[in-house]
């Protein structure tokens, strides 16, 4: 890892690590009687093992001079290794909980393995962990190769990597000891999110700054969806999180806003959450690797202009929608419903495109599971942003709010779209980053498909049923004007449901390990690619720069 | 820089531009696309015009068909009060006695008792009003408190060892754990409570500690469960001598009863039922006893 770092930078990564110890191990004294303590523990050895890293390859041979006339892969190789691991445990943990609302003994009585406790490590195991890094890793990929130049930092890419990972690491293990901000999909508490903003603003500078060096003329879509997920990420970020600690010892705080703003704010982040990180993250994926694999051109750059724009603006005003009928004004609830709407046109043009590039390669569809991979991806965004601004009409969502329809749309984003989008991406991304001729076992890829897909059916027609049936029994009232069910009732209602629901994600998590398995043989035993190059551009090859 | 090629596949022009091997087509925005968006905007617009939508400072445009969210759902709570009066009313006013001979209106009872039963009290009676350790049975006949929809009306309102101001108080002491009885003392009255209701109990061997344990029941424990063991609901001391039990019969738990006493929680539904849902309940709850053996 560290044979493309001249003495000067590894000199850097081990101040860099050992600060990162040093201030582990401030928080461990300070926050001595208090969780944050044991998150001091964690960032010291988390900390001290990578200066141990560094120090252990500290005198190896220097890189030689002409690095920089390579691409930087390796932060990016490390960056699927960890995705793929991080996908397992999060998905692990979401047949876990799927399995506890079945069978609520599975918590084997213990504090830390209580639902609350654990289904936050299944969301952001699988947001941030899988998605987050596989965003990094495919973003770093990207923006080399459509800019033709290498990442603009050496040290930088791994800060962001690593810094991340340790963000993820505190939040899954803190949610474990019982730590939250009660705020879904930003649980992670005031010092953690601290540290993400310094990382995501690295990422931030460093993304703009390796643009900045691009020797084509132009910046390629997937670079501005790039880049709109990780500024505006950053943005909704700082501004949810704005909170005060109860002391510098202690890992609670509150946050600043107050009742229903804080509910807004919490929406208008979590709806952009979807939007930056969970859509326009991995729309860049998609506008990379699906034409790359399929070999065709893109349908229409207009149609990338309107989506772009139109995604980019339209989702800001979305949030209010998850606050239909609540203490929320009723005037922020239609503008969430109406901007919901007109969402949908740019979020299809997106799909659209995606699927026409496909029109002269439908035969790569059929035979190659990758791309096949990509093609559903695109279907399963179509279908659950048409959902999405279907939920978001106000009487639709009386009866869908609260209900599992939400978690099967959720879910019909996150394994049909986010998923599958990534996995083809790595399919496609794996060979050529570790410079095989192609994936280990292309039955293992389709296997995988097979696999994925029927448990994102399987997964969403149960939610959607229960959900439903959920909707229809807490809004039944009998001829005397009381309700016909209570809670209870629809509970039992959904038990067959919750017992699908936990099958088919036990086949989504089935399949990630089939695609780990397949991609750790790829590295290790698939045949060598003949030479091609992928460099970037040289200055002296380019004449009139 | 720009090489435009034609794409043999869609007939289309590629832009020009050329990332790593990928291209662009230039095809113009399909018009379904635009009617698309002319479709949602025309709509939202329409929608701003009829509802609240835009804020203005310190108001807001409140729309042409002048909807609120909150007065829509007032509305529409003096409606279901409305629809619901019908025999609502009747509960709230009549003697238990009317309201159990009228057939249908005990339809409605049954029917509206079930739901108000499961949100409300299945969490620790159980949705079949069973009960379980430590959460006494509804369905059967015995009663800490008294049965009848009156006495049950009266336990719902102000709960038991609550903080209700007519709260039902009950405590039994902890004897063994405060010293009021020694160790063989408690094992000895546990031993007499138990063959009360299991005669095949009183064997010769441990004829000495039921004998000794019926001494210690009349000195201590006959103040409240009265001499013959068979309780008084007055204040809510329980039946020993019949085989329901609210923490369970077996000599090990009547053995950790007397050692570290008992002092259960009913909550006051007081402030959290309207009347006519109380009274609903409480016909609910006898209804469940005398259907059932």
């Amino acid at each position: 890892m560290l044979a493309n770092l001249t003495s000067l930078e590894r000199q850097y990564a081990l101040m860099l690590a050992g600060a990162v110890a040093l201030a582990g191990l401030a928080m461990a004294v300070v926050g001595r009687s208090d969780v944050l303590g044991v998150h001091g523990v964690i960032v010291m050895v988390f900390g001290g093992g990578l200066a141990w890293l560094v120090m252990a390859s500290f005198y190896g041979p220097e890189p030689t001079d002409d690095r920089t006339a390579a691409y930087y892969d390796d932060p990016i190789k490390v960056g699927i290794v960890l995705s793929m691991a991080w996908a397992v445990f999060g998905m692990f943990m979401g047949v876990w909980v799927a399995a506890l609302l079945a069978w609520p003994d599975l918590a084997f009585d213990a504090a830390w393995s209580t639902f609350g406790r654990l289904r936050p490590t299944h969301t952001t195991g699988v947001i941030f962990g899988f998605g987050g890094n596989a965003l990094i890793a495919t973003s770093f990929h990207v923006v080399q190769r459509t800019s033709r130049a290498r990442l603009a930092g050496q040290l930088s890419p791994w800060f962001v990597l690593l810094g991340f990972n340790l963000f993820c690491l505190l939040a899954v293990s803190g949610y474990l000891l019982g730590v939250t901000q009660s705020k879904e999909y930003a649980e992670a508490e005031w010092y953690a999110d601290l540290w993400l903003v310094i990382v995501w603003v690295t990422y931030f500078v460093l993304y703009i700054a390796t643009i900045a060096r691009r020797k084509e003329p132009h910046i390629y879509v997937a670079n501005w969806y790039f880049m709109a997920f990780i500024l505006v990420v950053a943005i909704l970020h700082i501004v949810n999180n704005l909170a005060v600690p109860i002391s510098w010892g202690q890992a609670k705080s509150y946050t600043i806003w107050p009742g229903v703003q804080d509910a807004m704010v919490q929406w208008w982040y979590g709806h952009n959450a979807v939007a930056f990180f969970l859509t326009a993250g991995f729309l860049g994926m998609l506008y990379y690797y699906l034409p790359v694999r399929a070999k065709r051109p893109i349908f229409s750059y207009r149609l990338s202009i309107l989506s772009f724009w139109g995604i980019t603006f339209f989702y800001m005003w979305a949030g209010s929608h998850h606050l239909h009928y609540t203490a929320l004004p009723h005037w922020v609830q239609t503008l969430g419903m109406t901007f919901s709407v007109m969402l949908l046109v740019p979020s299809w043009a997106s799909a659209g495109n995606a699927l026409l590039t496909l029109n002269g390669a439908w035969h790569r569809v059929r035979d190659d599971a990758t791309l096949r991979f990509m093609m559903a991806a695109a279907v399963f965004y179509g279908l659950s942003t048409f959902e999405g601004s279907f939920m978001a009409i106000r009487p639709v969502n009386a009866l869908s709010h609260y209900t599992d329809w939400t978690v099967g749309h959720v879910h019909a984003g996150a394994l049909g779209w986010v998923a599958l989008i990534t996995f083809g991406s790595l399919y496609t991304l794996v060979p050529s980053l570790w410079k095989r001729e192609r994936m280990y076992s292309a039955t293992l890829v389709e296997v995988h498909f097979w696999l994925a897909i029927a448990g994102t059916v399987i997964y969403v027609f149960a939610m959607w049923n229960s959900g439903i049936i959920q909707g229809l029994m807490w809004r039944t009232y009998t001829q005397e004007g009381a309700l016909a069910y209570s809670f209870v009732d629809s509970l039992v209602a959904m038990y067959p449901y919750y017992i699908a629901r936990a099958f088919g994600g036990l086949l989504f998590l089935i399949g990630a390990i089939v695609g780990c398995y397949n991609i750790w043989m790829t590295v290790r035993a698939a045949p060598l690619a003949a030479l091609r190059s992928d460099a970037p551009v040289q200055p002296a090859a380019v004449p009139g720069e | 820089m720009a090489d435009v090629e034609r794409d043999p596949v869609t007939g289309r022009d590629t832009t020009g531009h050329e990332w790593n091997g990928i291209k662009e087509l230039d095809t113009p925005i399909p018009r379904g696309v635009l009617m698309f968006l002319i479709v949602t905007h025309v709509w939202a617009i329409f929608w701003w015009f009829m509802v609240p939508a835009w804020p203005l400072g310190v108001t807001y445009t409140k729309g042409l068909l002048g909807i609120d969210q909150q007065t829509t759902v007032e509305a529409r709570v003096i409606d279901g009060q409305q629809q619901r009066s019908g025999w609502t009313t009747r509960l709230e006013n009549e003697p238990y006695d009317t309201i159990l001979a009228d057939e249908a209106l005990m339809r409605t009872v049954r029917d509206t008792g079930r739901q108000l039963f499961g949100d409300n009290c299945a969490a620790c009676h159980g949705r079949d009003g069973r009960g379980r350790a430590n959460y006494p049975d509804l369905t059967d006949d015995d009663w800490l408190w008294g049965g009848g929809p009156e006495l049950i009306e009266q336990t719902m309102r102000v709960g038991i060892n609550t903080a209700h101001p007519e709260s039902r108080v009950s405590q039994m002491p902890a004897f063994g754990r405060d010293e009021m009885l020694d160790r063989e003392q408690v094992r000895s009255v546990a031993a007499y409570v138990y063959s009360l209701t299991h005669p095949d109990y009183s064997t010769p061997e441990n004829l000495d500690r039921i004998n000794a344990g019926r001494e210690v029941f009349v000195t201590t424990c006959a103040a409240c469960h009265g001499e013959n063991a068979q309780g008084d609901k007055e204040i809510g001391a329980p039946n020993l001598s019949d085989p329901y039990w609210v923490y369970g019969g077996d000599l090990d738990t009547i053995i950790a009863s007397v050692h570290g006493g008992r002092q259960g929680h009913m909550p006051t539904w007081d402030e959290r039922l309207t009347t006519a849902e109380m009274r609903t309940l409480a016909v609910y709850v006898h209804d469940l006893g005398t259907e059932q053996p």
